[in-house]
This record gives structure tokens, C-alpha cells and sequence, in this order.
């Protein structure tokens, strides 16, 4: 299907290779699960390493054909981290289902199958945004409309009668059987907005400023769009009691910012807004104030509060550095280790090695992604390829750093790993767009032409704008 | 844009290199107490997965499980059950998914579970050949048939019995009452578990507190071999004729020291040290307690184990206790067993075995031996000197006169045809308008001791407040050593 005229080093045969890579090891980890829990190789090991075979397959092809430049690492990355999501939602299922047999209740719902369902869906989404958009510059046409979108999304969950509550965060639509968090791919509409609005402001948010004590402060007028942005996650932390993505949103916005206007003051009043807010929320919300209690000392209230946490510590210790074998443990014992505590179920069924290896992944895809922004030519593409890796960072710092008691803890999603269906699909098309640019960034320059040419073809063109 | 962002790829690595650091921290550095904390229930999930070892009595043909595991279908693969049941809980513990690991459970976990290191080669070999590892067997030293006198011998009642070998130290038996079943605790239903739990500790009686090693008593009466022993060793003799006043005067109060029930002991004047000890002379003993001091008779109580508190059956025993800085009346009052005097029943069998064994304790110990699941021996149990309480001459002379005690004083009830038996027997005030605790200590054969028990019946029993030692606890001591002797 490679065109052989294509110039320049594609490494598509790279990238099949690691995905056959990553096929079987998932693969090879669903086999092992089945065989620890009932001693016979699952039934369904064959379909899930063709079905998920087909999927990278197909997602392979799409590159090839549509973004053939892409990033050789980026797509086995995340269909290494996709593949072990479903073998460890899996293993969970099978764990619940024993728990229930136990206690004479009906097995629950398999949740595997489902987000077997959502990674095809997300892998849809891939191909259709690699397909539809062909040129990311164009993307910033639509930069109002991607905000309208985002904030309504982002706000949707407040509205009564389509959100809903479930523990305790009122992050979730409910349509029809399935429930939804919209915030995450919000997330991702509103860095395409913000990419196309600091690009357009970037002159005046980095160049008209005063002064003071060796800063270089931006004028008060345009503190607005921070102004707003910290707003809006605030309103998000009040109205739906989610720290996680009050975080991630304000977190993500000020590093572009800075990016953009590469001006330090900038990071320095969102830090300054981050600490001063952290500090309110701290006393005024009882919600926030006992996460950060359990965090300073989980084994204080280790049965009630702590109780996750703590579980999540004991999982991972008793994985010690090699870990229990896959289906060996009971990372059972912790709640939703499914979503937000996936990662207890990696460290003590993988051990310590298993955590640094997803963590490895992670941290290539996130430099890949920023290398990308870094070799992109045109300042669009960069600040959005630079935003949306540093929010792929932000986010499994949030929560890694969160279970492992490194920061307190805030419920977001580890991407591709956790169970959930926004979470998978919005992740698919964040990675669609990174590659979208990486296809842009490393397609080899133009041939130059020769001065005479040049000269010539100079005198005939018209006057264009030159893309900064 | 570049600077920027090559400052934000920095900053992404520091943020994957501190989460690597932290995940280090938390299964390296932290992952041997995260994995052993009581509280991860992984813990106990493992000694579910594979076949604890037994807990046994006997040996040979008479070899018995009182707590064994077996297979069961569900995902918890062994259940624990005790066919020792109430009787030998206060030893066993229980193994519980909620609520953890008691008892010998507990103390002998790494070798029931087979986490041992001395059974690592083994386990070694299990792993390589793909056998089932499988935890090894504590055996016990107790007799079955003292176990169940003990046990039967405490019927209804609230209290506990000891009985040692006190040749050796071994423990015969270990009985506490009110007691539970074990096997509920251990189930595989929590709710169960919790509700059966609950319910215990409900229980005013305190079923699973184990009264033999884990409470103190007023000792009363049983005492004064203590207090006898001491003024043995200074120098009197059984025959020595000490003050023995009808009611004896504590000098600096008002409070007088009568002896039970009002009577007089010996001429009313004086009796022998002998005499006074078989009818358990308070003012004899009381007077002798403050012309020995409280110096001597505290280094007596010391001899024979009181104040240690480092001393393990294997679960850690309370230590005894012979009160510091007494005044006079203290010390008259402590030298028959009250004021603040305090002991275990397991202590009280001690100076009993102490005195049978020519003044020579020994160490008390229950784990007879630990066997690897092939049975082969992992470690044996040698017996060591506790403590030389006293002389061999003092006990000599303190047998003769326990046995005073028993053939025709306050212990009679513990007399067994054709045997020779010593005792001293005890009624111990705690409590206003409370019954008093009724005790007894001996052994048996005077002349070639081969069982020595104390016996605590808490509150009297049901005679209440007329209740002495010897009509209460005396004939259940008594039951015990004519099921280690076989008569």
C-alpha cells in the first residue's frame, strides 16, 4: 500500500513491526490470566489477539495511507498500554465474578467485552480524524466553535436531568444504559482553542508588559483569558466536585500559555492562582480537605477515608518488584481498581516492573509527542502537539502520583489503561491529532529549488502571508 | 517556541522521574511492611491458599488434630476447622479472614503457613516439582485428658486452669472458661464471622480472653507458700512456733487482720509454721509477712517468676505481680495475698511445680515440637531451668507441709486414693460485696511429682461468698492430676 515514490524515511515498517510486538504481548498476558484463574488456556485468547490484531491493523493502515510520516513509536505505545487495560479489566471481571459466586450473588457485569467495544470505537475515531483532517493548520478555523463545544460538554455534567452523580463527582452523562464523561474530550476541543487563540495573541500576551521586580508582568487587561480559564475550573471543582480535571484543565492552560508566550511570569501567577485556590478549596470544601488529610498520613483512618488508598499501598507492596504474576494477587481487595487504581492492580499482579514499564511507555509516548511539537514548523501545531502531550503527562502524573501517595489524590483516568469508554475514545483522538502533526512536522521539506528558479518563480508569484 | 517547550519536555521527564522514585519507595523500600501489615488482607488470603499445617496433641497412635485445614471448592481453597473446638481455643486462636491471627495460629504462623525458613529447601523443591506446598505441624505438649478435666472441671464457670510437668515445664493443660468455637471465626463468610465475633465481645464474661496467661488475680490464700518459702529460707522451720493472735492489729491504722470466719489458729497465741499453712492462717501469716519484710518475701515472689515480664507461652503472659514500696499493714496484707498482689493462674502453677520440683522451675513451654509436612522434625523442644526458687530443703519441707494441707487441712477435697497430693488452696477477696475468688495450687505424687495445676474459679463459683478454695476449685485440681496420673 506504501507508495515506493514516497521520499525520506517513513518507518512504517517499524511501527508494524512493534504493533505485532504489542499484540502479542497483550495477547500473551490474556492467556496467562485465564491459565492462573482456572489452570486452562481461555477460550478466547485466539479472538482477542485477531480482534485486537485487526484493530492495530487496521489503525497501522490508516497511518500508512493518510499520515504516512507519523511517528513510528507513538501507536505501539498506546496499543501496548490499550492491550494490558483490557487484560487487567479483565482479570478484574474475573475476580468480581469469583467474589460474587462466593457469596451467592450473580456474577456483574463483564466490563472486558465493553472496553474491547470502546477501544474499537476509539480506533474508529482514529482513522476518521486522521481521514477527515488532512491539514491540522486547518483546525484553527474552527477554534470558537471547538470552545463553545468544550464548555458545554464541560459544563454538561451540571446540568440537572442529564448529569449524573456517581461517587460523588458529578463529572457523568447518563444516555440511554451508558454513562459518559464528557470532560475528556472537552479537554481536547478546548486545546484546540486554546492553541488557536494564544497563537493568534501570542504577540501581544508576550511583548506589552511592565516590569516589576525583574518580572516581566503581562498588562492587567490581558490577565483575561488566564482570569477565565481559572475560572472555568474552578466552576468545574464547585459545581461537579472534580478535582482531578479542575486540575488537569488549569494545568494544561498555563503551560501553553507560557509555551506560546515564552514568558516565565506567566507560569508564576498560574502557580500563584493554583496556590492560592488550593488553598481555599483546602478550607472551604470538607471533600478536598480530607483528601489531602489522607494523603499526609492514609494510615490514620485506614478502614474508612484511608481505605483506598491504603489497599492500593498494600497491593503494591505486596507486589514487591517482580509482582505476583497476573492473576496471582487480589488487587480486588482495592476499590475501582478498574478506573482509577489500575495502575495498584499493574504494580501488584507486575510488580515494580510492570509499574515502570507502563510508566516508560508513557514518558515515550509524552517526549515523542513533544518532539514532535519541537521539529513542527508552524507555531499552531506546535503548541498544540506541546499541549496535548504535556496534558497525556499531567494526567498519569495526577493519578500515578495520586495512588502511589505521592500527591493527594484526585480521581482521573489513566489513560488507555483504566476502564472507560470517554477515557479510551477521547485518548484514540488526542492521539490521532498528535499524529496528524508528527505526519506534518517529519515530512521532509520541500526539494529546494534552484536560485534561478527561484528568482524566476519569485517574479511571477503574488504577495503571501508569511506563516510564522 | 522552542525554548519552551524544551523546558516542558524537561519538566515532563522530572515529573515521570519523581513517580518512578515514589513507586520505588512504595514497593521497594515500603513493600516488606506494606506486605506483613495485619491489615492487608493478602496476608491472610495466603495462608488461605494453600494447606496449613495441623495443630497437634499426641503422638503415635494417640497423634491428634485439635485445628487442621481442609480442601474446600470455593476460591478460598483450604477452610481452617478445630476439632479441638472450645476446649482447646484459648490455645489454637483462630484464623480469620477479618479479624487476623491469634494464639498458636499466630505465634506459630511461619511454620503452619510453611513460610518458615527452615522450610525453605523444601518449599524450594515443592516449587520445582510443581507439588502443593504445604505449611508443617506444631505439636503440643498438652495431655488430652487433663485438657478435658480442666475444661469439663470449669463447666458453667468463669476462671482457668494450668497444669505443667514440673519435671520438664510442659504445659498439660491450658483451659479457660467461658470459652468459643474457633471454627465460626474461621469461616469463609465475613458476615458470619463478624456477627459470631460481635457477639463475643458482647459477652461480659469475655470469652476470648484467655484467663490462664492473659489476667491477674489476687492470689489469697495460695500465697502464703510464697510467704512460707521465704521464711523457710531465713531460717525457720516447719515446726517453729510463730504468733498466731485471733485478730491481728496493723499497726498505724485501725484496720484489723482476721482469719476466716473468725477462728483461732493453734493456741490462740502462736502456732507452727507447718500448722498455720494447713489451716491458712491469716494472722500467723500476716504477722510473719512484717517480720520478714517486704524486701524478702518480694525477692521470693521475683524467684519464682513474678515481674518478668518477658516470659512467652508462646503468646506474651501478663507478669505477676508482689507490690513495691508497702508499709507495714501492706505488708502484712500482702503476705496472704491481697492488697495489690496480683498473679496469672500460670504463674501459680509455677510455684507449684517450682516447690514439686525440688525448688528447681522450668520453663513453662506448650510447642512440644514442629515437624515439616513429611513429619520429619524441624525442632524440638528441650526443657531449661527457669528459675532455683529455693532450696531443695525448703521445697522438701514445703511439700511436707502442703501435703499437711491436703490430708487433713483446707485442701482435703483434692485428696485422690493410694496418691499422695500437696496443695494449698486460696479465697481471695477482690471486690466489695463481690464473691471472692477461689484458687487452688498442687501436685502430685508428693514424693515423685509428675503434675502440678493451679486452678482460679473467678467470684467463687456458684457457692458465692461461702465459698473457699478448697470446696470449689480443689476437687477440679484434683480431676486434672488423676487424668495425667491415669487413676
Amino acid at each position: 500500500m506504501t507508495a515506493p515514490t514516497l521520499p525520506g524515511r517513513t518507518r512504517r515498517g517499524t511501527e508494524l513491526t512493534l504493533l505485532v510486538f504489542a499484540t502479542t504481548l497483550a495477547t500473551v498476558g490474556y492467556a496467562a490470566v485465564g491459565i492462573a484463574k482456572t489452570g486452562t488456556l481461555p477460550s478466547g485468547t485466539l479472538g482477542y489477539g485477531l480482534g485486537l490484531g485487526a484493530l492495530y491493523g487496521l489503525a497501522h493502515l490508516a497511518v500508512r495511507r493518510f499520515a504516512p510520516y507519523a511517528d513510528p513509536l507513538i501507536l505501539p505505545c498506546v496499543a501496548l498500554l490499550n492491550g494490558l487495560g483490557i487484560v487487567l479489566v479483565r482479570r478484574l471481571d474475573l475476580a468480581a465474578a469469583d467474589s460474587a459466586r462466593q457469596a451467592g450473588k450473580l456474577a456483574p457485569r463483564a466490563d472486558a467485552p465493553l472496553q474491547l467495544m470502546w477501544t474499537t470505537i476509539g480506533v474508529g475515531l482514529f482513522v476518521a480524524v486522521l481521514v477527515v483532517i488532512r491539514d491540522h493548520t486547518r483546525l484553527s478555523r474552527y477554534a470558537y466553535t471547538a470552545a463553545a463545544t468544550g464548555l458545554v460538554l464541560l459544563l454538561l455534567p451540571a446540568v440537572p436531568g442529564v448529569g449524573a452523580t456517581i461517587n460523588g463527582a458529578r463529572l457523568w452523562i447518563r444516555v440511554g444504559p451508558i454513562t459518559l464523561q464528557p470532560s475528556e474530550l472537552a479537554k481536547i476541543l478546548l486545546m484546540v482553542f486554546f492553541a488557536s487563540f494564544l497563537v493568534s495573541k501570542r504577540d501581544v500576551l508576550s511583548l506589552a508588559s511592565r516590569r516589576v521586580w525583574g518580572l516581566d508582568l503581562p498588562r492587567a487587561r490581558d490577565l483575561g483569558p488566564v482570569l477565565l480559564a481559572w475560572a472555568a475550573s474552578i466552576a468545574v471543582l464547585v459545581r461537579e466536585n472534580d478535582l482531578g480535571s479542575s486540575l488537569l484543565f488549569f494545568g494544561i492552560f498555563v503551560v501553553m500559555l507560557y509555551i506560546a508566550t515564552e514568558r516565565t511570569s506567566w507560569l508564576l501567577i498560574g502557580l500563584g492562582l493554583f496556590a492560592g485556590s488550593s488553598f481555599v478549596a483546602y478550607r472551604l470544601f470538607g471533600h478536598v480537605r480530607s483528601r489531602v488529610d489522607t494523603w499526609l498520613d492514609p494510615f490514620a483512618d485506614p478502614s474508612g477515608q484511608g481505605y483506598q488508598l491504603v489497599q492500593g499501598l498494600f497491593g503494591m507492596g505486596t507486589g514487591g518488584i517482580f509482582g505476583t504474576g497476573l492473576g496471582e494477587g487480589a488487587p480486588n481487595t482495592v476499590p475501582f481498581a478498574k478506573t482509577d487504581f489500575i495502575l495498584a492492580a499493574i504494580g501488584e499482579e507486575l510488580g515494580l516492573v510492570g509499574v515502570m514499564a507502563v510508566l516508560m511507555l508513557f514518558a515515550l509516548i509524552v517526549e515523542r509527542g513533544l518532539r514532535t511539537a519541537l521539529t513542527c514548523r508552524d507555531s499552531f501545531g506546535k503548541l498544540l502537539a506541546g499541549g496535548l502531550s504535556f496534558a497525556l503527562a499531567l494526567q498519569v502524573f495526577v493519578i500515578v502520583g495520586g495512588v502511589t501517595g505521592l500527591i493527594p489524590l484526585t480521581g482521573v483516568t489513566l489513560p488507555w489503561l483504566s476502564y472507560g469508554g470517554s477515557s479510551v475514545v477521547s485518548n484514540y483522538v488526542l492521539i490521532a491529532l498528535l499524529l496528524r502533526i508528527s505526519d506534518a512536522a517529519r515530512r521532509p521539506a520541500p526539494a529546494p529549488v534552484s536560485p534561478a528558479a527561484a528568482r524566476a518563480t519569485l517574479q511571477d508569484a503574488q504577495t503571501t502571508v508569511v506563516r510564522r | 517556541m522552542n525554548r519552551p517547550l524544551r523546558k516542558v519536555a524537561v519538566a515532563c521527564l522530572v515529573l515521570f522521574g519523581m513517580l518512578l522514585l515514589q513507586a520505588n519507595w512504595v514497593q521497594v523500600v515500603k513493600a516488606k511492611d506494606y506486605r506483613n501489615d495485619p491489615r492487608n488482607r493478602r496476608v491472610l488470603l495466603r495462608t488461605y491458599d494453600h494447606e496449613r499445617g495441623p495443630i497437634v496433641i499426641g503422638s503415635g497412635k494417640s497423634r491428634q488434630a485439635v485445628a487442621k485445614s481442609v480442601a474446600t471448592t470455593d476460591t478460598l481453597k483450604y477452610l481452617r476447622t478445630y476439632p479441638g473446638g472450645a476446649v482447646y481455643a484459648p490455645v489454637t486462636g483462630f484464623v480469620s479472614l477479618v479479624y487476623g491471627l491469634t494464639g498458636i495460629e499466630l505465634q506459630q504462623n511461619p511454620v503452619l503457613s510453611g513460610e518458615d525458613d527452615r522450610l525453605f529447601v523444601r518449599r524450594l523443591s515443592d516449587y520445582i516439582t510443581g507439588r502443593q506446598i504445604a505449611g508443617g505441624s506444631v505439636v503440643l505438649t498438652l495431655n488430652r485428658a487433663a485438657q478435658q478435666a480442666a475444661y469439663d472441671g470449669l463447666a458453667g464457670k468463669v476462671g482457668a486452669v494450668v497444669a505443667l510437668d514440673p519435671r520438664t515445664g510442659a504445659v498439660l493443660a491450658e483451659a479457660s472458661s467461658p470459652s468459643y468455637d474457633p471454627t465460626a471465626l474461621s469461616s469463609h463468610d465475613p458476615a458470619r464471622i463478624r456477627s459470631t465475633y460481635t457477639k463475643l465481645m458482647a459477652d461480659p464474661r469475655n470469652p476470648l480472653l484467655n484467663r490462664a496467661v492473659q489476667s491477674t488475680y489476687p492470689p489469697g490464700s495460695t500465697f502464703k507458700v510464697i510467704t512460707a518459702a521465704a521464711a523457710l529460707a531465713a531460717g525457720l522451720s516447719p515446726t517453729t512456733e510463730i504468733p498466731s493472735p485471733t485478730v491481728l492489729k496493723l499497726p498505724g491504722t485501725t484496720a484489723n487482720l482476721n482469719n476466716f470466719g473468725g477462728e483461732r489458729c493453734g493456741n490462740g497465741t502462736t502456732d507452727t509454721l507447718a500448722d498455720a499453712l494447713r489451716i491458712s492462717c491469716n494472722t500467723a501469716f500476716g504477722q510473719l509477712g512484717m517480720t520478714l519484710g517486704a524486701a524478702k518475701v518480694g525477692k521470693q515472689a521475683q524467684a519464682f517468676g513474678f515481674g518478668d515480664s518477658s516470659l512467652r507461652l508462646p503468646q506474651p503472659v501478663a507478669s505477676s505481680v508482689y507490690p513495691a514500696q508497702l508499709n507495714k499493714p501492706q505488708e502484712a496484707q500482702s503476705a496472704i495475698g491481697q492488697y495489690d498482689v496480683r498473679v496469672t493462674p500460670l504463674q501459680m502453677a509455677m510455684v507449684a511445680a517450682g516447690v514439686a520440683n525440688n525448688g528447681v522451675v522450668m520453663r513453662p513451654y506448650l510447642v512440644k515440637e514442629l515437624q515439616a509436612p513429611d513429619l520429619s522434625r524441624l525442632d524440638l523442644a528441650s526443657p531449661s531451668v527457669y528459675s532455683q526458687a529455693v532450696s531443695s530443703t525448703v521445697a522438701q519441707q514445703l511439700t511436707a507441709m502442703m501435703e499437711g494441707v491436703v490430708s487433713n487441712g483446707t485442701g482435703t477435697r483434692a485428696q485422690i486414693p493410694g496418691v499422695r497430693v500437696a496443695g494449698k488452696t486460696g479465697t481471695a477477696q477482690h471486690a466489695v460485696g463481690q464473691p471472692p475468688h477461689a484458687w487452688f495450687i498442687g501436685f502430685a505424687p508428693a514424693q515423685n511429682p509428675q503434675v502440678a495445676v493451679a486452678v482460679l474459679v473467678e467470684n467463687g463459683g456458684s457457692l458465692g461468698s461461702d465459698a473457699t478454695g478448697g470446696a470449689v476449685a480443689a476437687p477440679i485440681a484434683q480431676a486434672v492430676m488423676r487424668a495425667v496420673l491415669g487413676r
